[in-house]
């Protein structure tokens, strides 16, 4: 490393940082290249002496083995390893959709609550994110799963709500929606009322900008988007009902049934998720420099315009890019459903179909690229946020 | 002449100091705020006591399990398979071992540093962890312990510490390859790799390094398994730890790197003795950050068949004499690792205080 006592050489070769760069690269790439060869090697070697066979030609194989929760028709005796590869991927994203949305409703409440001027509202959310943090989310999962809810009853003990709504080890069985002809308008007339919510927001800012009238955006929103639909669903005669849960021997028939492990894995994800969304909320919030409230008090203005035109748009900078980042971990958590045995696409593919076939390189590769399409959607979605965020200088 | 005494002035109102002042300042200012009060002691009130309660008060201490009919914890459980949960299956007789590396390394963290000499300091950290090999495993006179009956908090410890020193010079590394703009190769050769163990979970990382290394080597290389998850770990870790470390690095100003080349230092020589040392110093909150999630990850070995203290409660359980006491088990190494982490934190807050030189 140290050539400062060595003869300088008379064609300056090594000490022109240009050629030594050069050097040291193609010393790396080769270094890189030759172990990439020796394991490569290796592996056909090895794959050739064990008798695996190679290639994806097993995706078009029948799996028949039995999966508990699928998004798509799926049947043991007919589908295949890539209809588990499908599986597999949409229930990973079930997971990461249902756990990103409560985390972020439980981390902005606690965020929120941490810097509450309730003393006991703040202490007690901070007693929340340090207890829920510093324990591994892999044990929050085998706890809410092993304890809490094999503690529930058996089905005909089954917790009720309305006749409607059964909890017990079982699961949590919800009433199942029948959709007969004449639904898809509501669908139309929900579109419709977002897309015209859409107009009058544009609309809405423009007459602000010249006039400097406000209009009630959020209120007439929510009602043309509630009111829409509901129109449409008395005026088609009601064309959406519920298929009830009912008992029906040792378990229930109908409705939709979901699987304790998906809610071991929902309620543990999101709540340690919570803590660092809570935790980003905090640090945001508390980023905003305390002159710009007051500043914006001393004009006047009423407290909620003050958060959601001075401190809000100014927090949001800094608390997003950290909590998309949290949205790509609680996916990536996800995948330690596995030790509970959710279905998602680690434990169906790189377990249940890795036993059954043996081609372990295809399949954890192709669960590894799940995951960095996953990273690669979200971080493009973060650079995305970070462009329109960020301050435009003239 | 009328001659001015000064009254005695009166003490503040009651309603501006005091217990009452502040119980209505930051209890019950608004209606809201005293509904959200009344709810957070509703809440207080049904969670704390019952817990008490079961951890203490009508817990268990000591007898026999089948004199417990109590509602509370039954923590003889826990005393009971105790050297389990913190040795694995390590042979009881050779429990001094472990422990006397435990004692040499809390005599390294604590009193290394304070060495003046460089040269004691640089030999004890090559012969460190040396000695605590030699001592878990074996060899040398010593009776060996084959990896397969390490276990417990002994485990944890253990791939966590392994994973945070072998990661830490890779990730400085990593990072510096990540900044050298003159050598692109290089330069995509480190992005590819930490983007790659960035993007995955540590998961499918372990299942590539228990299942698709071995068939990496030719026939004569045989791998620990213990050894295939803490190289998966390894690189885990030092893929986080890079991107530490790249943001120390950027945030050293651009002079400083101008004044060590001005200086005629080489390029190593530069980074040892000034930039480094200043990047790593900024680097310290997020490090211990980043240490205390590899400590929470070192759980997920035992998806891959390692008995680390959380697989010791499935399988103490499975002894068919100590059946039904997962809660006890489960909540006893809540316990342990919460207070390893949250003592991580708060060390990290100390030392970010500590170094903390603007004013």
């Amino acid at each position: 490393m140290n050539n400062s006592k060595l003869p300088p050489t008379s064609s300056g070769l090594f000490n022109s940082p240009k050629n030594r760069a050069i050097i040291f690269q193609v010393l790396s790439l080769v270094v890189v290249v030759l172990c990439i060869f020796y394991f490569v090697n290796n592996m056909f070697d090895n794959v050739a002496k064990r008798g695996i066979t190679t290639g994806f030609s097993f995706l078009g194989e029948t799996a028949g083995f039995g999966v508990s929760q699928a998004l798509i028709p799926y049947d043991d005796t007919s589908s295949t390893f890539l209809d588990v590869f499908i599986v597999g991927i949409l229930n990973t994203m079930l997971v990461g959709v249902i756990g990103i949305v409560l985390a972020s409703i439980i981390g902005l409440m606690v965020g929120i609550g941490r810097l509450s001027s309730n003393y006991l509202i703040a202490k007690l959310s901070l007693v929340y994110i340090e207890t829920f943090r510093n324990i591994p989310i892999l044990l929050q999962i085998l706890f809410w799963y092993n304890v809490v809810l094999a503690a529930l009853p058996s089905p005909r003990q089954s917790i009720s709500y309305f006749d409607s709504i059964f909890i017990n080890n079982r699961g949590l069985i919800v009433p199942d929606p029948i959709f007969e002809s004449g639904s898809s308008f509501i669908l139309i007339a929900f579109v419709l009322a977002c897309v015209s919510v859409v107009f009058l927001s544009k609309w809405a800012i423009k007459r602000h900008d010249l006039t400097g009238e406000e209009f009630p955006l959020v209120k007439v929103s929510l009602a043309i988007v509630v009111a829409a639909p509901l129109l449409v669903f008395f005026v088609t005669g009601q064309p959406i009902s519920a298929e009830y849960p009912a008992l029906k021997g040792f378990n229930f028939k109908g409705g939709i049934t979901i699987i304790p492990e998906l809610l071991a894995l929902i309620f543990a994800l999101s709540i340690y998720t919570a803590t660092y969304i809570a935790e980003a909320v905090r640090a945001g919030i508390e980023a905003v420099p305390p002159g710009q409230k007051e500043a914006a008090e001393s004009l006047g203005l009423k407290d909620y315009v003050i958060l959601r035109k001075v401190v809000l748009p100014q927090a949001l900078r800094v608390i997003i890019p950290p909590v998309i980042n949290q949205y790509l971990n609680l996916v990536k958590n996800s995948s330690l459903a596995t030790a509970i045995g959710y279905p998602e696409i680690v434990t169906l593919f790189s377990g249940t179909t890795l036993n059954q076939v043996g081609q372990a390189i295809e399949i954890i590769l192709m669960t590894m690229a799940v995951y960095l399409v996953f990273s690669i959607v979200i971080s493009m979605l973060l650079n995305w946020v970070n462009a329109r965020m960020e301050i435009k200088g003239r | 002449m009328a001659v001015y005494t000064m009254k005695e002035a009166k003490p503040a109102p009651s309603t501006s100091k005091g217990l009452v002042f502040w119980l209505r300042e930051n209890l019950f200012s608004t209606i809201p705020n005293t509904l959200l009060t009344l709810l957070g002691i509703y809440f207080i009130y049904t969670t704390i006591p019952p817990l008490l309660d079961w951890m203490i008060f009508d817990a268990t201490w000591s007898g026999t399990k089948e004199e417990v009919v109590k509602e509370g914890a039954r923590w003889i459980f826990i005393i009971e398979k105790f050297d389990q949960f913190m040795y694995g299956f390590y042979p009881e007789a050779l429990h001094w071992r472990p422990n006397l590396v435990a004692i040499i390394s809390i005599i390294f963290v604590f009193f290394i540093p304070r060495l003046s000499s460089i040269k004691i300091k640089f030999v004890s950290m090559l012969l460190y962890p040396v000695i605590c090999f030699i001592l878990i495993r074996g060899g040398l006179g010593l009776e060996v312990v084959g990896t397969e009956k390490w276990g417990g908090l002994m485990l944890t410890i253990l791939v966590a510490a392994v994973g945070i020193i072998a990661s830490f010079p890779i990730g400085i590394l990593l990072a510096l390859g990540r900044q050298s703009d003159n050598m692109p190769i290089v330069k995509t050769l480190c992005v590819g790799f930490i983007e790659f163990i960035r993007g995955v979970p540590l998961i499918t990382i372990l299942f590539m390094a228990s299942v698709v290394l071995p068939l990496f080597f030719s026939d004569g290389i045989e791998f620990d398994k213990l050894l295939r998850a803490l190289i998966g770990i390894t690189l885990f870790q030092a893929a986080y730890i890079a991107e530490v470390i790249r943001g120390g690095l950027q945030a050293i100003p651009k002079g400083q790197y101008e004044a060590s080349e001005s200086l005629g230092l080489t390029y190593w020589q530069g980074m040892i003795l000034i930039i480094l040392p200043q990047a790593l110093k900024i680097s310290i909150p997020n490090l211990v950050g980043s240490f205390i999630s590899l400590f929470k990850d070192t759980t997920l070995v035992l998806i891959i068949g390692l008995f680390d203290i959380l697989a010791m409660v499935t399988l103490t359980n499975s002894d068919t004499s100590w059946l039904g006491f997962e809660i006890e088990g489960y909540v006893f190494v809540t316990l342990i690792y919460w207070v390893f982490c949250f003592s991580m934190s708060q060390y990290s807050r100390v030392i970010e205080r500590r170094y903390n030189t603007d004013h």
